[in-house]
């Protein structure tokens, strides 16, 4: 591995007023009872919600102006996230904003670009992508789907477990091999012998489908892009996968050291602010310092993205420093907030949810320290 | 000498009533007509006197009644359906309770026909107990109780409450406290579900409007309170923190199952499961060797290291569990469904057991509090600055 690329940490006078804006947005229309209110519904999606999203541009932000977007960069788009995590903003805004826009962007020609791009801009197309069948590690070569060709036709047979809002999501991006190697396909939610049942989730906010392709025959326009490139496009797109959710837990575990900081000063034992005992001060200073690290190594990932060599090593260690930052800071929001903290009605525990299920997600962190490991030829 | 015979007497009477019980146990028979026997035969907790479910031999002997009952496949599980009358209530009545006291609440106690919960955490007075405000007033024969207590596990099925209030404000905060034995179906009680994170309401918030108790439920002196509550967390946590179990099982069992059922063979990650299952071992063999130190009257500090051990050792193995699990480890099969159970939930899926395990740091005492104890009391380390010793309690900041 060569130097470290330097990055600029600073947020320009632009990406600050987005986050002022977002986190506006947020604070004024995902309260904590509308997250909650949504996790009881079984698609955890609401289209008014997602299209006032859109039309503050967070959809559009990092796609090219040529395919209907803004033209911004990833590291505008990260300032959204940050600020989604920490709201636990519901919806399949990583499925389709983040996934499938990039599959799209990275796999698909031309034409499809055209055609496909311009909808997720503008907040008209919410997509998912179903590649995994219950593998516990996040790789392509336990991808056993099967696309095989019938005339002009694609005719797909497999079962795709925890899609991301697969039973919500109008196309769905799916991976399969065909005789030519691993590739990905564009399927319509009516499309016949595709059913998509939800199934319930950890984190009840992020729903998820267990996604079963039944004979599901599709024309030659379905295939995304080239037969056989799917390994390498699936492998970008889970870096950015994880290099988003690193931004989430960022926002997340940002909230838990808040509120945990809140609680020290407030609450009262042995007639003293428990922030006062040092076992509790020291908790929280070590989570600033792990928050700290999660949000370096999240903000570096997040402005390199288009480096392909130094994506290898950003994401994994985005993901996992940020997974075991925001694990950490959850667990111990609940410990510090005492019985409070184990309750349903207290919001700590979504976070803590959340924490558990994204450093579960794209590979855990034992996973992701593997990938590091690679890279850095260890 | 003489200690051998009255050993070979005691272990003889011990196994003459073990066979009387086994020999009238007919499996179509009621549990609780079963512990019913057990109890009046002596077996319920055989160091208590004879005619209080005990025959008043050394505590040793109750591993051999519970051996044989088990194998005879009688049932066992009533200390876990009432945990916190017969893990708990069962030795404060006793150390504290007069014999009427112990003749009323024992046997259906130990039956489970009348379950019983811990009235003693509070809205301000959690780890800090003996900041309590909860508080009683005598009238003539009786006590009227007001206020409130929360994170009541199974107040809702509970027919008795153990009850710390206050009936001194004016002297400092462990001095004024009264200990007292509430009936959960008295007037002005009410109960109200608390749900927590996995979506069970095992605990509840309970309201005190003019309560009245009479003071024959009082255990032990008017402002004795503070020392009977200590024995109940004593309790507490050598219950907590010392089942003892046989090798590789409770949460770890899960984990190894995850292992073999996803078809790990990293060594990073074998090296953590097999970490995780020696420490298991670890404390499995301290709480043996604690048990067997504390019937041999020797009490050692291994028997305070067990709850503190096991809250951060079962976070850790049920957290380690799910990891195994990848993305399934994302999925929480059945869904929450808020609802009130009617016993512990001890068991559940491996992400049910997580989250429920979060709770093994703080209930019971959180485990900031069982490290100043262990560091205080069994270490002999100075203590912290406490400003609020000796101030009377309706001086003492809080918030
Ligand atoms: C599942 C569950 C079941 C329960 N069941 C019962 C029950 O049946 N009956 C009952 O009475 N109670 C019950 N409890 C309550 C439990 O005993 C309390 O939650 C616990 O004692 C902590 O009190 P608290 O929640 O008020 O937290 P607090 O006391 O407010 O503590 C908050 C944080 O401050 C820390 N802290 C406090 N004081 C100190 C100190 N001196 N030094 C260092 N750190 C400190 C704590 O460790 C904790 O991290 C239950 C709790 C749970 C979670």
């Amino acid at each position: 591995m060569g130097d470290t690329p330097r990055v600029t940490f600073a947020l320009t006078e632009e990406q600050e007023m987005l986050r002022q804006t977002t986190r506006q947005f947020l604070a004024d229309r995902v309260s904590p009872t509308v997250v909650r209110d949504l996790m009881e519904t079984e698609t955890g999606f609401d289209a008014a919600l997602w299209q006032s999203g859109a039309e503050l541009g967070w959809h559009s932000l990092a796609i090219p102006e040529e395919y209907g977007g803004a033209g911004y960069t990833f590291a505008e788009l990260s300032v959204v996230l940050e600020e989604m995590g920490r709201a636990l903003f519901p919806g399949p805004f990583l499925s389709t904003v983040v996934m499938a826009a990039n599959a799209i962007l990275i796999g698909g020609s031309d034409s499809q670009k055209k055609e496909l791009l311009p909808g997720i801009a503008m907040g008209e197309s919410v997509m998912t992508m179903a590649l995994f069948e219950g593998s516990h590690g996040a790789v392509t070569d336990d991808i056993r789907m099967t696309a095989a060709q019938d005339g002009g036709d694609w005719v797909l047979d497999g079962v795709k477990k925890n899609v991301l809002f697969g039973h919500v999501a109008g196309t769905i991006v799916t991976a399969a091999r065909t005789p030519n190697g691993l590739s990905l396909f564009l399927v319509p939610a009516d499309a016949g012998g595709l059913s998509a049942e939800h199934v319930p989730t950890l984190d009840a906010i992020r729903k998820q489908a267990t996604v079963t392709f039944a004979g599901v025959r599709l024309g030659p326009e379905a295939l995304l892009g080239s037969e056989g490139t799917a390994g390498d496009v699936i492998d970008q797109v889970l870096r950015l996968a994880s290099v988003a959710l690193s931004l989430e837990q960022v926002g997340g575990a940002q909230w838990c050291l808040e509120t945990s900081v809140e609680h020290g000063q407030t609450r009262f034992q042995f007639g003293r602010a428990i922030g006062s005992f040092q076992a509790i001060k020291h908790r929280l200073a070590d989570m600033l310092v792990s928050v700290e690290h999660a949000k370096s190594t999240a903000y570096h990932a997040a402005r390199i993205v288009d480096d392909a060599t130094e994506m290898l090593v950003a994401a994994p260690l985005a993901k996992s420093v940020c997974s075991e930052a925001y694990l950490g800071a959850a667990s111990d929001t609940i410990q510090i907030l005492g019985g409070t903290g184990f309750t349903w009605e207290h919001d700590t525990h979504l976070y803590f949810k959340r924490a558990k299920s994204t450093s579960l997600m794209f590979g855990g962190v034992r996973h992701q320290r593997r990938l590091l490991a690679e890279a850095l030829g260890l | 000498m003489t200690d051998t015979i009255a050993a070979d007497k005691a272990e003889a009477l011990v196994t003459g009533k073990l066979d009387e019980l086994l020999s009238g146990y007919d499996p179509s028979m009621e549990p609780q007509e079963f512990w019913g026997r057990q109890y009046d035969l002596g077996l319920a907790w055989v160091q208590y006197p004879e005619g209080f479910g005990g025959l008043g031999v050394s505590p040793k002997y109750q591993s051999i009644v519970q051996r044989r009952i088990e194998a005879a496949g009688a049932p066992t599980w009533n200390r876990q359906i009432n945990l916190l009358g017969i893990g708990m209530g069962a030795g404060v009545i006793s150390a504290h309770g007069t014999a009427e006291q112990m003749h009323k609440w024992l046997r259906p106690m130990f039956t489970t026909e009348d379950m019983w919960c811990q009235l003693f955490s509070e809205p301000g007075a959690g780890s800090d107990l003996a900041n309590l405000s909860a508080k009683a007033v005598r009238d003539g024969d009786e006590w009227i109780v007001n206020g409130q207590k929360v994170w009541t596990t199974l107040a809702h099925i509970a027919k008795w409450g153990m009850l710390p209030v206050r009936t001194d404000p004016d002297v400092p905060k462990h001095k004024g406290i009264t200990y007292f034995i509430v009936d959960m179906e008295a007037d002005g009680v009410d109960v109200r579900p608390l749900y927590q994170i996995t979506g069970e309401a095992e605990f509840n918030e309970v309201f005190f409007d003019d309560v009245r108790i009479p003071d024959e439920y009082r255990l032990d002196d008017v402002g004795a309170g503070w020392r009977v509550s200590m024995t109940t967390l004593m309790n507490e946590r050598v219950a907590i923190g010392s089942r003892s179990l046989p090798r590789g099982s409770g949460s770890i069992k899960d984990a190894i199952r995850a292992w073999r059922e996803y078809g790990h063979d990293d060594p990073a990650l074998r090296d953590e499961l097999t970490r995780l299952w020696a420490e298991w071992e670890a404390l499995r063999l301290t709480v043996e060797r604690a048990n067997q130190m504390r019937k041999a009257g020797i009490p050692g500090p291994e028997g305070s290291t067990g709850k503190l051990a096991w809250a951060d050792l079962n976070k850790a193995i049920t957290a380690f569990s799910v990891e195994l699990m990848g993305w399934d480890g994302t999925l929480y099969p059945g869904g929450y469904e808020l609802h009130r159970p009617t016993e512990f939930e001890d068991a559940g899926s491996p992400q049910r057991n997580f989250l429920r395990a979060r709770a093994n740091s703080i209930e019971g005492g959180t485990s900031e509090i069982m490290r100043n104890i262990l560091g205080e009391r069994v270490l002999g380390l100075p203590g912290e600055p406490r400003v609020d010793k000796d101030l009377p309690w309706k001086e003492v900041p809080r918030g």
